[in-house]
């Protein structure tokens, strides 16, 4: 019994700061996607402009964030950007270390590497949508903005969806890496709690069952957004 | 546009230029698709264009809403010119708002119908009044209903477009054309793409908008469509009018050697 007591919500428990550390990761996690998405939508459109500097530019996102381990952006971003911070800090005359915050910087890697991901979806979601349909846009007198408005964004965004669940997924996990610099997420709590009553396998099994939580319920999610953004596709893609 | 109304234009401004081409050329690459194409549309007038395909005849239609930039030439709708300019070499619009304009008065019908299709049919129907003229909501909605009654698929105007037929979606295609009350139809084949049942649909459609008087511009293979329902027949071939007429004239006895052996191989 002393095992649950220790999972537990009671005075000796973990369970509330877990459940906190949960909602953190959860926090870093949807921010860093926001990000991400901020920074994916501008590097799809890059890639799909007609300048060839910008499809560069956009290109080079896409395989360095990628192609780099994600513990190794978040390293850079926490500690280079850190350092960058102290620098500024000494030419203004402040002595000692200056952290960025970690959660900023955690969302903000987390939020990078994902956009790299996001920027190939929404460049597939763009080309998915028929050609036609922003062929009758342009006939029937729209302007750019309101082709983007009203034909593309919509669209583009229904494409989305099954991928951006599928980078939700990977950028939830990528977050438990942000635990290197020491914000108390899910991965970093149950890190702690192994440690201090040296019960580590029962802390990692419980911080495992959390992320499995709260993926199978995004996942959930995604679906049914997913279902509902597919109500006007054909009923063999819509219903199923 | 109610039906009364596209009734009293074709009655009240009949003989009025509603289009006018001159000299349309294009290429892509070194291939000369149009060589030197003019063509004037009076009010009421149904143009069928006919040719075999690569003719040019969906590439010229193309030209007229500058979906395609004809490389020379002139362009006007209802007298007024769309203004053009040579940028690098190119022929390229000189005015992106005039071009919006222009062709929100074109009404442009396409072979794969092109529905919007996150849209429901309503919706597709009420987008360019709506969002392109910013006229009232409640207005469209109402407007949109009796121009999918004249379609014949008011029961669907809640259904996606991928729920219909090719039929239904190509007439609520026109529909959602006519909403924005044209005044040039622009029809890209139009039926090309149904299967042969659901043909008599959309020209029945067709056939009653020619008889209240909209102007319209036909690319088609229906020779009975171009026979019985337009009133001017153009024979394209490798990018130029071979022949232009009536269709009496043409499918009688004055249609060009060409043009006997086109029809011939429709068995016409």
């Amino acid at each position: 019994m002393a095992l649950f007591q220790l999972i537990g919500f009671g005075p000796t428990g973990w369970g509330g700061l877990l459940l906190l550390a949960s909602l953190m990761t959860l926090c870093v996690t949807a921010v860093a996607l926001l990000i991400g998405a901020i920074l994916g939508s501008l590097v799809a459109w890059a890639k799909l402009s007609g300048s060839r500097i910008l499809r560069t530019l956009g290109g080079t996102y896409t395989t360095v964030f990628r192609g780099v381990p994600e513990l190794l952006i978040i390293y850079l971003v926490y500690f280079g950007g850190s350092s960058a911070v102290t620098a500024i800090g000494t030419a203004m005359g402040y002595e000692g270390f200056l952290g960025l915050p970690s959660f900023a910087a955690g969302a903000l890697a987390v939020g990078i590497i994902s956009g790299a991901y996001q920027a190939e979806v929404f460049r597939g979601a763009y080309l998915a949508i028929p050609k036609g349909e922003l062929e009758a846009a342009q006939a029937i007198g729209m302007n750019r903005s309101l082709r983007f408005r009203r034909i593309i964004g919509p669209q583009v965004f229904r494409f989305a969806i099954p991928g951006i669940g599928n980078v939700w997924q990977l950028s939830l996990k990528d977050s438990a890496l942000v635990s290197v610099t020491g914000l108390a997420d899910l991965m970093r709590t149950s890190q702690v709690a192994a440690g201090s009553t040296r019960q580590h396998f029962l802390f990692f099994i419980v911080g495992g069952c959390l992320y499995l939580i709260l993926t199978s319920f995004s996942d959930r999610f995604f679906t049914s957004a997913e279902k509902r953004a597919n109500r006007s596709m054909p009923t063999s893609l819509g219903q199923a | 546009m109610t039906p009364t109304t596209l009734n009293q234009t074709g009655t009240t401004m009949a003989g009025t230029t509603r289009l006018s081409v001159r000299n349309i050329r294009k290429s892509f690459g070194t291939h000369e698709v149009l060589r030197g194409i003019s063509l004037d549309a009076r009010d009421g007038d149904v143009i069928s264009l006919l040719g075999a395909s690569g003719s040019g005849k969906s590439t010229f239609l193309r030209c007229i809403n500058l979906l395609e930039i004809a490389d020379h030439g002139e362009i006007s709708v209802d007298g007024e010119l769309i203004q053009m300019e040579q940028r690098g070499g190119k022929n390229v619009p000189a005015n992106r708002r005039q071009v919006d304009r222009i062709r929100s008065e074109l009404g442009m019908v396409f072979q794969s119908f092109n529905l919007w299709s996150h849209m429901t049919i309503l919706e597709n129907v009420i987008e360019g009044p709506v969002h392109v003229l910013k006229r009232p909501r409640a207005e469209c909605i109402a407007e949109a209903e009796v121009l999918l009654e004249k379609v014949g698929i008011a029961e669907k105007r809640n259904a996606y477009p991928a729920h219909l037929s090719g039929g239904q979606q190509q007439r609520a295609a026109i529909a959602r054309s006519l909403a924005m009350k044209p005044k040039v139809m622009l029809f890209d084949e139009p039926t090309s793409a149904l299967d042969p049942e659901l043909v008599g649909e959309v020209l029945r459609v067709m056939r009653s908008l020619a008889e209240e008087g909209m102007t319209m511009l036909v690319v088609t293979h229906e020779m009975s469509f171009a026979r019985n329902v337009s009133n001017r027949v153009i024979f394209m071939k490798s990018g130029e009018i071979d022949s232009d007429g009536a269709p009496d004239q043409l499918f009688g006895s004055g249609g060009s050697p060409s043009f006997r052996q086109f029809i011939g191989n429709f068995g016409g």
